[in-house]
């Protein structure tokens, strides 16, 4: 008998009925988030004659892109989303300070394996890395959630992505994502639900995994997942005393397409302007100067990004020619990299250390680039005028890259610094 | 019946083109509708006209799941957009304010810019009356279809609520 996908099992778990690919299925929700436009959330609710959230433990809102308040147009939603978290009793709510939604979440013990999760972000998918299926949606169907608890799905076909030995010194997690994404393209996962496998993979720390899981958006995964081991177990009951039930896929599953990459020989990578499946080894756009480097993101915030970074910066003075911004992801990340002295380093190798949140990323505020400037980012895309001038470059890498180009000025491979 | 000129635009329309970061702290309508398409074609909102329809090719709207995206270009006056493929939050959000999303890779690569498109979106039928042109697409699944004739998500359970 022909097995089933993580995908079809966890939808068929949601929606009472045998779900199967291209299937629209209506599922119940375990866990809803958004954060500044939950907004735009309320007010579609409130114009759908809803006035009770279906289950108040099942929603969770939290300010991440806009912190502390950029504009006066921002603190007056703040505000109202404030005042609306008051009154519907709102458990789950993260004010400026926590940080960004997608180390939140996990920090918080609110993404368990085997969970059916919606977020009104596109890198919900980040979730997939503790095994659960993730998915972005938007604002107004969040507010039909936030009502009803149900949202019509697609169940989506799956693709398995192999990745074969373990990463070279100095190579990371985003590296392979990179090099995955140029491979497949923006589009060559539209839909599908990616799972990832392998030695790479299973050598990997969860940190590592969620950039694989947050990335997958970027070539069109409805969602990514990585299934859960002892790690994966290790991190969440650190941090939740709630059981869950791990989904797995079986072998024997029907699935659209299997791509297999040998990671062992593969060195950094970088996507090129302005497409983040432009991407090309590192040698061949070496040696470009930069104006401004930043490390953080939901997708390269964590405590081993840091630590990359200083390790290659290891105690000398970043570039005089560009600016060096760094977000840790969250409060706890924050934490960590003051007491264990990551933070004091950065900071005198010239490293400018903004607050926990989304930061420069989607160009709204905290370091945007100005006409004719190019930038080297951990960030997940760098499509044209992102994060400020249409008229700048956003070159995408990992932490040792971004950091080692910012000690010398320009685009450097982090294997030779 | 959606009537209206063709703006024709190329593959991975991303959402950062259609509206930017930088413009959605503001959510009023005329803002946006004003910044639409922007660092893609820096004149749209100044040249598009009420019924006007977008035409573009792979992966229209990938990227965020701003759904300020969709409401941008149907404040603009946007009435429909055609294109190969779309990335599937743009898809939902845009059926979900209400703007109409045809899948159609023939329509996508034989209209041209500033054709004018006759489109049922019920019959799953376009039509460039100038050179007779004929082309057919899959229709919406009913569901959705009601959505979109119910104006959006926002009215569609407005009704259900009612009911």
């Amino acid at each position: 008998m022909r097995g089933m996908t993580f995908a079809e099992k966890v939808l068929s778990r949601a929606s009472g009925r045998q779900a199967s690919p291209g299937d629209i299925v209506n599922a119940r929700i375990d866990m809803a988030m958004s954060h500044e436009n939950s907004l735009l959330v309320m007010k579609a609710f409130g114009e759908m004659g809803a006035s009770k959230i279906w289950d108040s433990s099942k929603v969770t809102i939290l300010f991440d892109h806009r912190i502390p308040a950029n504009t006066v147009k921002t603190a007056e939603g703040h505000k109202a989303i404030r005042e609306f978290v008051r009154g519907a009793g709102l458990p789950n709510f993260y004010d400026m300070g926590e940080g960004i939604c997608h180390q939140v979440m996990p920090e918080k013990g609110l993404t368990l394996p085997g969970t059916l999760i919606v977020g009104t972000d596109s890198h919900t998918t980040t979730y997939g890395a503790f095994g659960a299926f993730a998915t972005g949606i938007g604002a107004t169907e969040m507010a039909a959630v936030w009502a009803t608890g149900e949202l019509w799905l697609r169940v989506p076909e799956t693709l398995r992505v192999r990745m074969n030995g373990t990463l070279s010194n100095r190579v990371s997690p985003k590296d392979a994502i990179l090099h995955i994404i140029g491979d497949i393209g923006a589009d060559g996962a539209d839909y599908a639900c990616v799972e990832f496998s392998g030695e790479s993979v299973d050598s990997m720390s969860v940190a590592g995994r969620m950039v694989l899981s947050n990335m997958s958006t970027e070539m069109g995964a409805k969602a990514g997942v990585v299934f859960p081991d002892g790690k994966t177990n290790e991190w969440l009951s650190l941090r939740t005393k709630k059981k869950w039930e791990v989904v797995s896929s079986d072998s024997s599953a029907a699935v659209k397409d299997i791509f297999e990459y040998e990671m062992s020989d593969m060195g950094p990578q970088v996507a090129r302007p302005h497409r983040v499946d432009d991407v090309v080894p590192i040698e061949e756009v070496e040696g470009r100067p930069i104006d401004q480097a930043f490390i953080g993101s939901c997708t390269n915030g964590r405590m081993e990004d840091l630590q990359a970074a200083r390790e290659v910066l290891r105690g000398r003075k970043i570039s005089e020619s560009l600016r060096l911004i760094i977000a840790p992801a969250s409060r706890e990340t924050y934490l960590d990299a003051l007491e264990n002295g990551v933070l004091a380093d950065l900071v005198r190798s010239g490293a400018v250390i903004i607050n926990p949140g989304c930061g420069p990323c989607l160009g709204a505020h905290q370091g945007l680039l100005a006409q004719g400037e190019r930038c080297i980012s951990t960030t997940n895309r760098n499509f044209k005028g992102r994060m400020g001038s249409p008229d700048a470059e956003i070159y995408l890498a990992s932490p040792a890259t971004v950091a080692a180009s910012a000690l010398r000025g320009e685009i450097t491979d982090p294997r030779e610094v | 019946m959606i009537e209206g000129r063709v703006w024709k635009y190329g593959d991975h329309v991303n959402t950062d083109l259609i509206i930017p970061g930088r413009y959605l702290d503001d959510y009023d309508l005329r803002s946006l509708a004003a910044h639409v398409m922007e660092d893609l074609d820096p004149s749209f909102s100044k040249k598009v006209r009420h019924g006007d329809v977008v035409v573009a090719g792979r992966n229209f709207g990938c990227g965020s799941s701003r759904e300020q995206a969709p409401v941008a270009l149907k404040h603009a006056g946007v009435s429909a957009v055609v294109a190969g493929s779309f990335a599937r939050i743009f898809y939902r959000n845009a059926i979900n304010v209400g703007l109409p999303v045809i899948v159609c890779p023939e329509a996508a690569s034989r209209l041209v810019d500033g054709d004018i498109v006759v489109i049922d979106v019920e019959e799953g039928v376009l039509v460039r009356p100038s050179s007779h042109i004929r082309i057919e697409f899959k229709p919406l699944p009913g569901f959705l279809l009601e959505i979109l004739n119910d104006g959006g998500l926002v009215p569609h359970m407005k009704k259900r609520c009612l009911k």
